[in-house]
């Protein structure tokens, strides 16, 4: 049964910032202010200002970093907020822990809102490791009591049972977090805010950060929202994301739409484009056809890899080859067509190859073609790009249990098949 | 239609007087643990530890007894000028702890303010409130003196107001909070102010009656032969009441003015309301200024 219990509403939210030095001015801007408001009449800098794209320059020194944001947030629900540098993320992420305030509209909730993005916060490194759970579990808003009742449970589960008594200077900076992450993980908040902070720690940090997300909205039932740039995290964890541009609600919806309008709304042309020659052949485009906009490709989907050569004149053993590079342009994967083979000769003119590759089995990560095109008999290298037509391999929707995926761990997934017996 | 019952909302209406002191209450435990770290935390790693907190009224006062009894030949009657200005010195540094302690709240915590909420009002209180041990180290000295001075035959003793006494400490944090929070909220957007406190404070503190009795400032000021009167800007000074009542108290000395105890406390709980008020709508945005 769907359910309609609406746990947190962001109403026509916006946030006004002055952009340049604060200072000059300021007490004329603010007498002006107070001037309007004793007539009765609302703060006249209120009706200016811009929308905020950072890449251009505006002219006003108003911006408005959130513009008109509405969205509801069901309880239950875990609810992904994306967007690019500076579309509003944090400010969304300020108002909703209250650290500064909406210049107009509301956010109403019917919970309490702790975010862990505040880890750590108010750590002092002279107390000691007890101390510092009381004195950071109060400033997250929990009563001596609440802390005092699961000072066990923070404890074990930060794994510094040792430590508790030294002054948290002599903490590893690994330990540090996990005592800090272990008071907010016992927050138990009706709304939990996580940002992609997170992404800092180490992966087992991670994970245990992913895996208390994932207790709270799926045991727990309680409601959850996500910031991140991490379109893998986000396309497991979520179901809905708010998608921000510019300070306004781009997309609200289902999580598969939203990452495919996220990403090719920062369409950078990554196609390759040669000139070709009037006496050797030449590539005069490369371009990678992704699954997803903006060059992000989902592990195993269909691959398109498309050529466009110019030959000056007729070829009869014309090679054309390319390598899939990772990121520290160690090659991959190595793929060609050598028409000597297969005795063909062709006449001048432009030519398309399209290479397909039905599953790739590339690891997620980021690759780049690398393309040769030779006579294959005389050995004389026509033309050689290197590094083009970057794309980025996701490991979307595909799940594994217990562990995330993580980049680095390996090149490629193979096919495998386990038999397993018992002795 | 379910009508909808909200627990909170975020909006931009702040009601003037919208304290919410009911939000600040829930987090006493904060201000105890607040309290308890700057307690705790106040002597780490220094060699002389609470010495400090000694040496500092002790010098001050050697050297006003030298300069301004001394040399000046402001006399205090009865009283040993040392003990008088030890008194005096005593009861301002209190004040003066708290101002200059609560005066850059914003600033100073600016860190753990932009990453989570909770009454920022706890953290100015706590300090007035850690600031009670300094004090308390410097009253017990006071208290050593004063014995020393007694039992060598010194015409001193306390008067029955003495009981009034924690009422003084009251206003005098009160007042040095208050101030505390208005400057405070302005330094976030007008940073001059902290050049102003530092200065302003020392200034202020000749205008206070520490070194001085108030009733001398008043002879000296104000003569009507030659048609001038300054003592006003001593009178105008609630804290120069204030440092003189806690003399009355202690030292039995000095004046005792019911207009002085009713525009103190008037004075007092108009700074502190306004503190109050203007730190609360500063909370709201400061970190979009600072």
């Amino acid at each position: 049964m769907e359910n309609d219990d609406v746990i947190l509403k962001v109403e026509n939210l916006s946030k006004q910032y002055r952009l340049g030095t604060v200072g000059t001015g300021t007490i004329s801007h603010d007498f002006n202010r107070f001037l309007a408001r004793i007539r009765g009449k609302e703060d006249p800098y209120l009706k200016i200002g811009e929308s905020n794209d950072r890449a251009s320059k505006g002219n006003s020194e108003y911006v408005w970093a959130l513009k008109d944001i509405n969205f509801e947030v069901k309880r239950g629900e875990v609810l992904g907020i994306i967007g690019k540098n500076g579309a509003g993320k944090s400010t969304l992420l300020k108002i909703l822990s209250k650290v500064t305030g909406p210049t107009t509209g509301s956010i109403k909730s019917k919970g309490r809102i702790a975010s862990l993005l505040e880890v750590g916060t108010g750590f002092h490194p002279e107390m000691t490791g007890k101390e510092n759970i009381f004195l950071n579990g109060a400033i997250l808003g929990m009563t001596k009591k609440e802390i005092q009742s699961k000072l066990d449970e923070i404890v074990s589960f930060s794994g510094c049972e040792r430590y508790i008594d030294t002054p948290v200077k002599r903490y590893s900076s690994g330990m540090k977090v996990r005592l800090a992450f272990a008071v907010a993980a016992h927050l138990e908040p009706d709304i939990l805010v996580v940002d992609e902070v997170l992404a800092v720690g180490d992966a087992e940090f991670q994970k245990k950060a992913i895996g208390k997300m994932q207790d709270i909205s799926g045991k727990d039932g309680r409601t959850v929202l996500f910031v991140s740039h991490d379109m893998n995290s986000i396309s497991i964890l979520t179901k809905k994301v708010v998608l921000l541009k510019d300070g306004k609600v781009n997309y609200t919806g289902p999580t598969d739409l939203g990452i495919k309008k996220y990403l090719s709304s920062s369409k950078e042309n990554k196609v390759y484009v040669g000139n070709p020659s009037t006496e050797i052949p030449k590539f005069i485009k490369i371009d990678v056809l992704t699954s997803l906009p903006n060059s992000v490709h989902i592990f195993g989907e269909k691959l398109e890899i498309n050529f466009e050569i110019n030959l000056p004149n007729k070829q009869n053993n014309l090679a054309i080859s390319f390598q899939i590079l990772d990121e520290f342009q160690n090659p991959i994967v190595h793929i060609w067509n050598i028409d000597s083979e297969k005795n063909i000769s062709r006449d001048k003119g432009n030519y398309k190859f399209n290479c397909n590759i039905n599953s790739p089995k590339l690891y997620m990560g980021n690759y780049s073609i690398r393309g040769y095109l030779s006579d294959s008999k005389l050995k004389k290298r026509y033309d050689f790009v290197d590094s083009v037509g970057n794309f980025k391999i996701e490991m979307m929707k595909l799940k594994r249990n217990d562990y995330k995926w993580e980049s680095g761990s390996c090149k490629y997934l193979e096919d495998y098949s386990w038999i397993i017996n018992k002795n | 239609m379910q009508k909808d019952k909200w627990l909170f909302e975020i909006s931009p209406k702040n009601n003037l007087f919208d304290l919410n002191l009911k939000e600040v209450w829930q987090y006493r435990d904060l201000l105890i643990l607040f309290v308890k770290r700057d307690v705790v935390t106040l002597y780490k790693q220094t060699i002389l530890g609470p010495l400090w907190y000694l040496i500092q009224p002790l010098f001050t006062s050697v050297i006003f007894t030298l300069v301004f009894n001394n040399i000046a030949g402001i006399s205090t009657g009865t009283i040993p000028p040392f003990l008088f200005n030890l008194a005096g010195v005593t009861i301002w540094n209190y004040f003066k702890e708290c101002l200059t302690a609560t005066s850059d709240t914003f600033k100073k915590n600016e860190a753990i303010f932009g990453k989570v909420y909770f009454p920022r009002v706890i953290m100015p209180m706590s300090i007035v409130v850690s600031n009670l041990l300094k004090f308390g180290i410097q009253i017990f000295i006071f208290i050593c003196f004063y014995l020393y001075y007694y039992l060598t035959g010194h015409n001193v003793s306390p008067n029955l107001y003495l009981i009034y006494f924690p009422l003084l400490i009251i206003a005098m944090g009160m007042l040095g909070l208050g101030l505390g929070m208005i400057i405070s909220s302005m330094v976030t957007k007008y940073r001059d102010l902290t050049f102003l406190v530092s200065f302003g404070v020392q200034l202020l503190m000749y205008l206070s009656a520490v070194m001085y009795p108030l009733d001398l400032m008043r002879e000296k000021l104000i003569n009507l032969e030659e048609g001038y009167n300054y003592a006003w800007v001593v009178d105008i000074n609630p804290i120069a009441h204030l440092v003189e009542f806690g003399r009355f108290m202690l030292l039995n000395d000095g004046s005792f003015s019911v207009f002085g105890i009713i525009y103190t406390t008037i004075f007092t709980i108009v700074v502190f309301l306004l503190g109050l008020l203007i730190f609360n709508k500063t909370e709201k945005t400061f970190i979009d200024t600072i």
